[in-house]
Protein backbone atom coordinates (compact mmCIF):
# COMPACT_ATOMS: atom_id res chain seq x y z
CA UNK A 1 0.00 0.00 0.00
CA UNK A 2 1.36 3.61 -1.00
CA UNK A 3 2.31 5.82 1.79
CA UNK A 4 -0.83 7.96 3.28
CA UNK A 5 0.17 11.65 3.62
CA UNK A 6 -2.48 14.57 4.80
CA UNK A 7 -2.18 18.04 2.38
CA UNK A 8 -3.76 21.18 3.77
CA UNK A 9 -6.32 22.78 0.78
CA UNK A 10 -7.47 26.19 1.21
CA UNK A 11 -9.04 28.52 2.80
CA UNK A 12 -6.92 30.30 1.02
CA UNK A 13 -6.16 29.08 -2.49
CA UNK A 14 -5.58 31.02 -6.22
CA UNK A 15 -8.23 29.30 -7.34
CA UNK A 16 -10.77 29.60 -4.32
CA UNK A 17 -12.48 32.73 -4.71
CA UNK A 18 -14.10 31.97 -0.98
CA UNK A 19 -12.75 30.04 1.97
CA UNK A 20 -12.92 26.69 2.09
CA UNK A 21 -10.77 24.36 4.10
CA UNK A 22 -9.66 20.78 2.57
CA UNK A 23 -7.80 18.13 4.52
CA UNK A 24 -6.65 16.09 1.75
CA UNK A 25 -5.63 12.46 2.52
CA UNK A 26 -3.29 11.21 -0.31
CA UNK A 27 -1.72 7.84 -1.19
CA UNK A 28 0.94 8.98 -3.52
CA UNK A 29 -0.75 11.80 -5.62
CA UNK A 30 -4.09 10.28 -5.59
CA UNK A 31 -6.53 11.63 -3.09
CA UNK A 32 -8.64 8.75 -1.14
CA UNK A 33 -10.29 11.09 1.13
CA UNK A 34 -11.36 14.78 1.69
CA UNK A 35 -12.51 16.35 4.92
CA UNK A 36 -14.06 19.33 4.94
CA UNK A 37 -14.31 22.79 7.46
CA UNK A 38 -15.91 25.79 6.89
CA UNK A 39 -16.89 28.68 9.47
CA UNK A 40 -14.34 31.52 7.84
CA UNK A 41 -16.67 33.75 6.58
CA UNK A 42 -19.97 32.41 9.06
CA UNK A 43 -21.76 36.04 10.04
CA UNK A 44 -24.40 34.16 11.93
CA UNK A 45 -27.09 35.69 9.61
CA UNK A 46 -29.98 33.30 9.98
CA UNK A 47 -29.67 34.12 14.08
CA UNK A 48 -30.31 38.10 13.07
CA UNK A 49 -33.92 37.55 11.91
CA UNK A 50 -34.57 37.27 15.75
CA UNK A 51 -33.88 40.39 16.70
CA UNK A 52 -34.95 42.63 13.14
CA UNK A 53 -38.25 43.39 12.08
CA UNK A 54 -39.41 40.80 8.83
CA UNK A 55 -39.70 44.05 6.54
CA UNK A 56 -35.94 45.02 7.50
CA UNK A 57 -34.29 41.29 7.44
CA UNK A 58 -35.06 41.63 3.31
CA UNK A 59 -31.91 43.73 2.95
CA UNK A 60 -30.58 40.97 5.22
CA UNK A 61 -30.98 38.13 3.54
CA UNK A 62 -29.90 39.79 0.07
CA UNK A 63 -26.93 40.36 1.78
CA UNK A 64 -26.16 36.45 2.27
CA UNK A 65 -24.14 36.25 -0.45
CA UNK A 66 -23.09 39.04 -3.53
CA UNK A 67 -23.84 36.56 -6.33
CA UNK A 68 -27.14 35.21 -5.28
CA UNK A 69 -28.05 38.38 -3.79
CA UNK A 70 -31.22 39.06 -5.30
CA UNK A 71 -32.37 35.46 -5.38
CA UNK A 72 -32.62 34.96 -1.42
CA UNK A 73 -34.45 38.54 -0.84
CA UNK A 74 -36.38 37.15 -3.48
CA UNK A 75 -37.10 33.37 -1.94
CA UNK A 76 -37.45 35.02 1.51
CA UNK A 77 -39.66 37.34 0.33
CA UNK A 78 -41.97 34.71 -1.63
CA UNK A 79 -41.75 33.04 1.83
CA UNK A 80 -43.51 35.25 4.16
CA UNK A 81 -45.97 36.51 0.82
CA UNK A 82 -47.47 32.62 1.04
CA UNK A 83 -47.59 32.86 4.71
CA UNK A 84 -49.49 36.27 4.53
CA UNK A 85 -51.17 35.61 1.85
CA UNK A 86 -50.36 37.77 0.00
CA UNK A 87 -50.95 37.93 -4.13
CA UNK A 88 -47.96 39.16 -6.03
CA UNK A 89 -48.81 41.70 -8.64
CA UNK A 90 -48.43 40.44 -11.88
CA UNK A 91 -45.77 42.86 -12.78
CA UNK A 92 -43.89 42.47 -9.78
CA UNK A 93 -43.46 39.07 -10.87
CA UNK A 94 -41.90 39.64 -14.30
CA UNK A 95 -39.85 42.26 -13.25
CA UNK A 96 -38.33 39.47 -10.28
CA UNK A 97 -37.98 36.87 -13.02
CA UNK A 98 -35.89 39.63 -15.44
CA UNK A 99 -33.77 40.49 -12.37
CA UNK A 100 -33.46 36.79 -11.69
CA UNK A 101 -32.47 35.48 -15.27
CA UNK A 102 -29.91 38.80 -15.29
CA UNK A 103 -28.53 37.35 -11.81
CA UNK A 104 -28.01 33.94 -13.38
CA UNK A 105 -26.61 35.49 -16.64
CA UNK A 106 -23.92 37.33 -14.47
CA UNK A 107 -23.20 34.19 -11.90
CA UNK A 108 -22.68 31.91 -15.04
CA UNK A 109 -20.65 33.91 -16.94
CA UNK A 110 -18.45 34.58 -13.71
CA UNK A 111 -17.99 31.07 -13.19
CA UNK A 112 -16.83 30.64 -16.64
CA UNK A 113 -14.41 33.73 -15.96
CA UNK A 114 -12.99 31.60 -12.75
CA UNK A 115 -12.78 28.13 -14.80
CA UNK A 116 -10.91 29.88 -17.47
CA UNK A 117 -8.59 31.70 -15.67
CA UNK A 118 -7.92 27.89 -13.56
CA UNK A 119 -6.64 26.40 -16.35
CA UNK A 120 -4.67 29.39 -17.24
CA UNK A 121 -6.52 30.50 -19.79
CA UNK A 122 -6.09 34.17 -19.26
CA UNK A 123 -7.94 36.25 -22.78
CA UNK A 124 -11.12 33.81 -22.03
CA UNK A 125 -11.17 34.94 -18.39
CA UNK A 126 -11.00 38.35 -19.33
CA UNK A 127 -13.38 38.00 -22.26
CA UNK A 128 -16.06 36.08 -20.04
CA UNK A 129 -15.84 38.92 -17.25
CA UNK A 130 -15.87 41.62 -19.90
CA UNK A 131 -19.32 40.08 -21.14
CA UNK A 132 -20.60 39.93 -17.08
CA UNK A 133 -20.15 43.46 -17.10
CA UNK A 134 -22.93 44.46 -19.52
CA UNK A 135 -25.13 42.47 -16.97
CA UNK A 136 -23.40 44.74 -14.31
CA UNK A 137 -24.46 47.61 -16.44
CA UNK A 138 -27.95 46.42 -16.70
CA UNK A 139 -28.37 46.05 -13.04
CA UNK A 140 -26.73 49.72 -12.34
CA UNK A 141 -29.42 51.40 -14.90
CA UNK A 142 -32.52 49.76 -13.20
CA UNK A 143 -32.04 49.34 -9.94
CA UNK A 144 -28.34 52.08 -9.08
CA UNK A 145 -26.91 49.41 -7.33
CA UNK A 146 -24.43 46.83 -9.58
CA UNK A 147 -24.01 43.59 -6.86
CA UNK A 148 -26.30 43.81 -4.41
CA UNK A 149 -29.67 45.88 -5.30
CA UNK A 150 -32.03 45.83 -2.59
CA UNK A 151 -35.22 46.25 -4.96
CA UNK A 152 -36.65 43.34 -3.91
CA UNK A 153 -39.92 43.86 -0.42
CA UNK A 154 -42.20 41.49 0.89
CA UNK A 155 -45.68 41.96 -1.50
CA UNK A 156 -43.56 43.05 -4.50
CA UNK A 157 -40.49 45.15 -5.84
CA UNK A 158 -39.53 48.84 -4.77
CA UNK A 159 -38.55 49.74 -8.31
CA UNK A 160 -40.52 49.38 -11.86
CA UNK A 161 -38.44 49.45 -15.14
CA UNK A 162 -39.82 51.65 -18.05
CA UNK A 163 -40.34 51.24 -21.47
CA UNK A 164 -37.09 52.55 -22.35
CA UNK A 165 -35.04 50.60 -20.09
CA UNK A 166 -37.34 47.05 -21.19
CA UNK A 167 -36.37 47.38 -24.92
CA UNK A 168 -32.41 48.46 -23.79
CA UNK A 169 -32.66 45.05 -21.77
CA UNK A 170 -33.83 42.82 -24.45
CA UNK A 171 -31.23 44.81 -27.24
CA UNK A 172 -28.64 44.25 -24.64
CA UNK A 173 -29.68 40.30 -24.28
CA UNK A 174 -29.28 40.02 -28.26
CA UNK A 175 -26.01 41.70 -28.43
CA UNK A 176 -25.07 39.62 -25.57
CA UNK A 177 -25.98 36.51 -27.05
CA UNK A 178 -23.97 37.45 -30.48
CA UNK A 179 -20.85 37.91 -28.28
CA UNK A 180 -21.20 35.14 -26.05
CA UNK A 181 -21.74 32.69 -29.09
CA UNK A 182 -17.66 33.18 -30.00
CA UNK A 183 -16.87 32.43 -25.92
CA UNK A 184 -19.43 29.41 -25.88
CA UNK A 185 -17.42 28.06 -29.11
CA UNK A 186 -14.39 28.03 -27.45
CA UNK A 187 -15.39 26.55 -24.37
CA UNK A 188 -17.07 23.60 -25.96
CA UNK A 189 -14.70 23.09 -28.52
CA UNK A 190 -11.40 24.19 -27.90
CA UNK A 191 -8.91 21.47 -27.28
CA UNK A 192 -7.26 22.37 -24.13
CA UNK A 193 -10.46 22.77 -22.75
CA UNK A 194 -12.14 19.84 -23.78
CA UNK A 195 -8.93 17.74 -22.66
CA UNK A 196 -8.86 19.53 -19.13
CA UNK A 197 -12.51 18.92 -18.30
CA UNK A 198 -13.49 15.77 -19.61
CA UNK A 199 -13.80 12.79 -18.02
CA UNK A 200 -12.87 14.49 -14.87
CA UNK A 201 -15.18 14.37 -11.86
CA UNK A 202 -17.63 12.06 -13.44
CA UNK A 203 -21.12 12.04 -11.03
CA UNK A 204 -23.77 9.40 -12.79
CA UNK A 205 -27.07 10.63 -11.91
CA UNK A 206 -27.97 8.00 -9.61
CA UNK A 207 -24.96 9.17 -7.67
CA UNK A 208 -26.04 12.54 -8.06
CA UNK A 209 -29.72 12.06 -6.84
CA UNK A 210 -28.40 9.64 -3.90
CA UNK A 211 -25.63 12.32 -2.44
CA UNK A 212 -28.14 15.08 -3.04
CA UNK A 213 -26.40 17.36 -6.43
CA UNK A 214 -28.71 20.26 -7.25
CA UNK A 215 -28.41 22.51 -10.16
CA UNK A 216 -26.38 22.80 -13.31
CA UNK A 217 -24.31 19.85 -11.27
CA UNK A 218 -27.19 17.65 -11.13
CA UNK A 219 -28.63 18.61 -14.80
CA UNK A 220 -24.89 17.92 -16.00
CA UNK A 221 -25.97 14.10 -14.99
CA UNK A 222 -28.59 14.19 -17.05
CA UNK A 223 -31.38 14.79 -14.63
CA UNK A 224 -33.76 17.13 -15.41
CA UNK A 225 -34.89 19.08 -12.74
CA UNK A 226 -34.99 22.84 -12.49
CA UNK A 227 -37.35 23.70 -9.86
CA UNK A 228 -38.64 27.12 -11.90
CA UNK A 229 -40.77 24.50 -13.49
CA UNK A 230 -43.02 24.98 -10.15
CA UNK A 231 -44.08 28.37 -11.89
CA UNK A 232 -43.46 30.90 -9.26
CA UNK A 233 -42.89 34.68 -10.57
CA UNK A 234 -43.23 34.66 -13.62
CA UNK A 235 -41.93 31.26 -14.89
CA UNK A 236 -44.95 29.39 -15.00
CA UNK A 237 -45.84 31.89 -17.83
CA UNK A 238 -42.49 31.56 -19.96
CA UNK A 239 -41.66 28.79 -22.14
CA UNK A 240 -38.36 26.84 -21.40
CA UNK A 241 -37.32 23.03 -20.31
CA UNK A 242 -34.44 22.39 -18.54
CA UNK A 243 -31.05 21.70 -20.01
CA UNK A 244 -29.09 18.79 -19.54
CA UNK A 245 -25.94 16.79 -20.22
CA UNK A 246 -25.48 13.18 -20.16
CA UNK A 247 -21.53 12.89 -19.50
CA UNK A 248 -21.93 14.22 -16.09
CA UNK A 249 -18.22 15.22 -15.89
CA UNK A 250 -16.69 18.34 -15.41
CA UNK A 251 -16.67 19.26 -19.27
CA UNK A 252 -20.99 18.45 -18.89
CA UNK A 253 -21.33 21.16 -16.03
CA UNK A 254 -19.50 24.19 -18.13
CA UNK A 255 -21.52 22.78 -21.26
CA UNK A 256 -25.05 23.29 -19.00
CA UNK A 257 -24.11 26.54 -17.58
CA UNK A 258 -23.26 27.64 -21.03
CA UNK A 259 -26.33 26.77 -22.47
CA UNK A 260 -28.55 28.31 -19.43
CA UNK A 261 -27.10 31.56 -20.06
CA UNK A 262 -28.29 30.97 -23.62
CA UNK A 263 -32.06 30.09 -22.36
CA UNK A 264 -31.69 32.86 -19.49
CA UNK A 265 -31.07 35.63 -22.29
CA UNK A 266 -34.26 34.32 -24.12
CA UNK A 267 -36.21 34.01 -20.80
CA UNK A 268 -35.62 37.33 -20.50
CA UNK A 269 -36.85 38.47 -23.86
CA UNK A 270 -40.08 36.36 -23.29
CA UNK A 271 -40.39 38.11 -19.97
CA UNK A 272 -40.10 41.68 -21.50
CA UNK A 273 -42.18 40.94 -24.26
CA UNK A 274 -45.04 39.44 -21.88
CA UNK A 275 -44.73 42.18 -19.21
CA UNK A 276 -48.34 43.50 -17.88
CA UNK A 277 -48.68 47.12 -16.88
CA UNK A 278 -50.51 47.40 -13.18
CA UNK A 279 -49.06 47.80 -9.29
CA UNK A 280 -45.27 46.48 -8.90
CA UNK A 281 -46.09 46.11 -4.82
CA UNK A 282 -49.23 44.99 -2.90
CA UNK A 283 -50.01 45.95 0.78
CA UNK A 284 -48.72 44.23 3.45
CA UNK A 285 -50.57 44.07 6.45
CA UNK A 286 -50.12 43.01 10.20
CA UNK A 287 -47.47 40.58 11.11
CA UNK A 288 -46.93 36.69 9.71
CA UNK A 289 -48.10 33.63 11.55
CA UNK A 290 -46.78 30.45 10.36
CA UNK A 291 -44.35 28.70 8.58
CA UNK A 292 -43.70 27.60 5.03
CA UNK A 293 -40.84 26.01 2.82
CA UNK A 294 -39.91 27.51 -0.38
CA UNK A 295 -37.84 26.26 -3.50
CA UNK A 296 -36.29 28.48 -6.22
CA UNK A 297 -33.70 27.91 -8.71
CA UNK A 298 -30.67 29.78 -7.81
CA UNK A 299 -27.78 29.84 -10.40
CA UNK A 300 -25.82 27.36 -8.46
CA UNK A 301 -29.53 24.94 -7.76
CA UNK A 302 -32.15 24.71 -5.73
CA UNK A 303 -32.18 26.80 -2.92
CA UNK A 304 -35.00 26.17 0.31
CA UNK A 305 -35.93 28.80 1.94
CA UNK A 306 -37.93 28.17 5.35
CA UNK A 307 -39.71 30.76 7.72
CA UNK A 308 -41.58 30.16 10.81
CA UNK A 309 -43.25 33.53 12.18
CA UNK A 310 -45.08 33.48 15.12
CA UNK A 311 -47.51 36.36 14.67
CA UNK A 312 -44.93 39.34 15.91
CA UNK A 313 -42.75 41.13 13.21
CA UNK A 314 -40.08 39.35 14.89
CA UNK A 315 -39.41 36.02 12.99
CA UNK A 316 -38.69 32.75 15.10
CA UNK A 317 -36.72 30.88 12.62
CA UNK A 318 -35.11 31.91 9.33
CA UNK A 319 -33.07 28.82 7.27
CA UNK A 320 -31.74 28.89 4.12
CA UNK A 321 -30.36 25.11 2.82
CA UNK A 322 -27.63 26.85 -0.25
CA UNK A 323 -27.05 25.01 -3.24
CA UNK A 324 -23.80 24.41 -2.33
CA UNK A 325 -24.82 22.91 1.01
CA UNK A 326 -26.02 20.35 -0.94
CA UNK A 327 -23.43 20.32 -3.96
CA UNK A 328 -20.42 19.47 -1.00
CA UNK A 329 -21.48 15.93 -0.48
CA UNK A 330 -21.44 14.94 -4.21
CA UNK A 331 -18.36 16.85 -4.44
CA UNK A 332 -16.31 15.06 -1.92
CA UNK A 333 -17.11 11.45 -3.18
CA UNK A 334 -16.04 13.08 -6.46
CA UNK A 335 -12.25 13.64 -5.25
CA UNK A 336 -11.73 10.52 -4.42
CA UNK A 337 -9.66 9.05 -6.74
CA UNK A 338 -8.86 12.49 -8.73
CA UNK A 339 -5.17 13.56 -8.91
CA UNK A 340 -4.03 16.35 -6.40
CA UNK A 341 -3.34 18.60 -9.35
CA UNK A 342 -7.11 18.21 -10.50
CA UNK A 343 -8.64 19.04 -6.89
CA UNK A 344 -8.64 22.98 -7.45
CA UNK A 345 -10.76 22.93 -10.94
CA UNK A 346 -12.85 20.02 -9.89
CA UNK A 347 -14.15 22.08 -6.43
CA UNK A 348 -14.24 25.10 -8.89
CA UNK A 349 -16.87 23.23 -11.57
CA UNK A 350 -19.36 22.63 -8.49
CA UNK A 351 -19.28 26.53 -8.32
CA UNK A 352 -19.03 26.64 -4.70
CA UNK A 353 -20.52 29.92 -2.57
CA UNK A 354 -19.57 29.80 0.62
CA UNK A 355 -20.17 32.98 1.59
CA UNK A 356 -23.72 31.58 0.93
CA UNK A 357 -23.31 27.98 2.87
CA UNK A 358 -21.95 29.50 6.04
CA UNK A 359 -24.36 32.96 6.13
CA UNK B 1 -46.84 23.30 -12.58
CA UNK B 2 -47.89 22.81 -8.87
CA UNK B 3 -45.85 20.52 -6.36
CA UNK B 4 -47.12 19.25 -3.22
CA UNK B 5 -45.68 21.17 -0.28
CA UNK B 6 -46.30 19.34 3.24
CA UNK B 7 -44.98 19.09 6.55
CA UNK B 8 -45.98 15.43 8.62
CA UNK B 9 -45.24 15.32 12.05
CA UNK B 10 -43.62 11.89 12.71
CA UNK B 11 -42.76 10.45 16.73
CA UNK B 12 -39.02 8.99 17.43
CA UNK B 13 -40.27 5.66 16.65
CA UNK B 14 -41.66 6.12 13.76
CA UNK B 15 -38.83 8.11 11.94
CA UNK B 16 -36.51 6.04 10.94
CA UNK B 17 -39.14 3.69 9.31
CA UNK B 18 -40.54 6.89 7.65
CA UNK B 19 -37.16 7.83 5.97
CA UNK B 20 -36.62 4.37 4.88
CA UNK B 21 -40.20 4.43 2.75
CA UNK B 22 -39.02 7.78 1.24
CA UNK B 23 -36.29 6.33 0.53
CA UNK B 24 -37.75 3.10 -1.05
CA UNK B 25 -40.13 5.41 -2.75
CA UNK B 26 -37.47 7.06 -4.65
CA UNK B 27 -36.85 10.21 -2.53
CA UNK B 28 -34.08 12.33 -2.12
CA UNK B 29 -33.37 14.83 0.95
CA UNK B 30 -33.33 18.02 0.29
CA UNK B 31 -32.77 19.81 2.92
CA UNK B 32 -32.74 19.17 6.97
CA UNK B 33 -33.66 22.37 9.03
CA UNK B 34 -32.95 22.80 13.43
CA UNK B 35 -35.41 25.40 15.16
CA UNK B 36 -34.75 26.00 18.82
CA UNK B 37 -38.35 25.48 20.74
CA UNK B 38 -38.60 26.41 24.49
CA UNK B 39 -37.35 22.64 25.61
CA UNK B 40 -36.04 21.23 23.07
CA UNK B 41 -35.58 21.07 19.02
CA UNK B 42 -37.71 21.15 16.14
CA UNK B 43 -36.44 18.96 13.40
CA UNK B 44 -37.24 18.88 9.65
CA UNK B 45 -36.13 16.70 6.87
CA UNK B 46 -37.67 18.01 3.76
CA UNK B 47 -37.54 14.81 0.97
CA UNK B 48 -38.44 15.61 -2.86
CA UNK B 49 -39.46 13.90 -5.80
CA UNK B 50 -39.80 15.10 -8.86
CA UNK B 51 -41.18 17.90 -8.26
CA UNK B 52 -42.96 17.32 -4.71
CA UNK B 53 -41.50 18.06 -1.14
CA UNK B 54 -42.81 16.51 1.78
CA UNK B 55 -41.44 17.54 5.23
CA UNK B 56 -41.18 15.33 8.29
CA UNK B 57 -41.40 16.82 11.44
CA UNK B 58 -39.87 15.66 14.52
CA UNK B 59 -40.02 17.12 17.95
CA UNK B 60 -36.50 16.34 20.60
CA UNK B 61 -35.87 17.06 23.96
CA UNK B 62 -33.10 18.99 24.79
CA UNK B 63 -30.93 16.03 26.01
CA UNK B 64 -32.51 13.47 23.50
CA UNK B 65 -30.58 11.92 20.85
CA UNK B 66 -31.50 11.43 17.16
CA UNK B 67 -30.80 8.62 15.24
CA UNK B 68 -28.75 9.65 12.33
CA UNK B 69 -30.13 9.21 8.56
CA UNK B 70 -26.59 9.24 6.85
CA UNK B 71 -26.99 5.36 7.20
CA UNK B 72 -29.70 5.84 4.70
CA UNK B 73 -28.85 8.93 2.72
CA UNK B 74 -24.86 9.29 2.81
CA UNK B 75 -25.50 13.22 1.33
CA UNK B 76 -27.22 14.13 4.73
CA UNK B 77 -23.76 14.35 6.56
CA UNK B 78 -23.03 18.18 6.11
CA UNK B 79 -26.78 18.93 7.24
CA UNK B 80 -26.51 17.28 9.92
CA UNK B 81 -23.38 17.89 11.32
CA UNK B 82 -24.49 21.81 10.65
CA UNK B 83 -27.53 20.89 13.13
CA UNK B 84 -24.93 19.52 15.69
CA UNK B 85 -22.77 22.00 15.91
CA UNK B 86 -24.85 25.38 15.39
CA UNK B 87 -27.71 24.17 17.84
CA UNK B 88 -26.32 21.07 19.84
CA UNK B 89 -28.35 18.69 18.34
CA UNK B 90 -27.62 15.18 19.82
CA UNK B 91 -27.18 13.16 16.61
CA UNK B 92 -25.99 9.33 16.84
CA UNK B 93 -24.13 7.31 14.19
CA UNK B 94 -23.68 9.71 11.86
CA UNK B 95 -21.31 8.32 9.18
CA UNK B 96 -19.03 11.21 8.89
CA UNK B 97 -19.12 12.65 12.18
CA UNK B 98 -16.80 16.04 12.40
CA UNK B 99 -17.19 15.96 16.39
CA UNK B 100 -17.44 20.24 16.15
CA UNK B 101 -14.59 20.34 13.64
CA UNK B 102 -16.88 21.56 10.47
CA UNK B 103 -17.28 24.69 11.31
CA UNK B 104 -14.21 26.86 12.20
CA UNK B 105 -16.51 29.55 14.68
CA UNK B 106 -15.39 30.52 18.36
CA UNK B 107 -18.42 30.22 19.84
CA UNK B 108 -19.72 26.72 20.46
CA UNK B 109 -23.05 25.74 19.11
CA UNK B 110 -24.24 29.47 18.78
CA UNK B 111 -27.54 29.06 17.67
CA UNK B 112 -29.02 27.20 21.29
CA UNK B 113 -29.77 30.18 22.66
CA UNK B 114 -33.11 32.25 21.70
CA UNK B 115 -32.47 35.93 21.01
Amino acid sequence: MAKQSIVPFGPQHPVLPEPVHLDLVLEDEVVVEAVPSIGFVHRGLEKLVETKDFKQYVYIAERVCGICSFGHGMGYCQCLEKIMNIELPPRAAYLRTIWMELSRVHSHLLWLGLLADAMGFESLFMQSWRLREKVLDLFDMTTGGRVIFSVNCVGGVLKDMDQTMLKTIAAATREMEKELRPLAETFLKDYTVGHRLRGLGVLDAEHAKLMGAVGPMLRASGVAFDVRKLGYAAYGELDFDPVTASDGDSFARCEVRIKEIFQSLDLIRQAVGKIPDGPIAAPVKGNPNGEHFMRIEQPRGEAIYYVKANGTKFIDRFRLRTPTTSNIPPMLEMLKGCQLADVALLILTIDPCISCTER
Amino acid sequence: MEGCNTIEPVDMAGFVPAVLRFKMDGWRVVQICAARLAEGYELSYSFGKEYDMRTLRLTVGEEETVPSITQIYPGAFLQENEAAELFGVKIECMEQDYHGKLYRIGVETPFKQKG
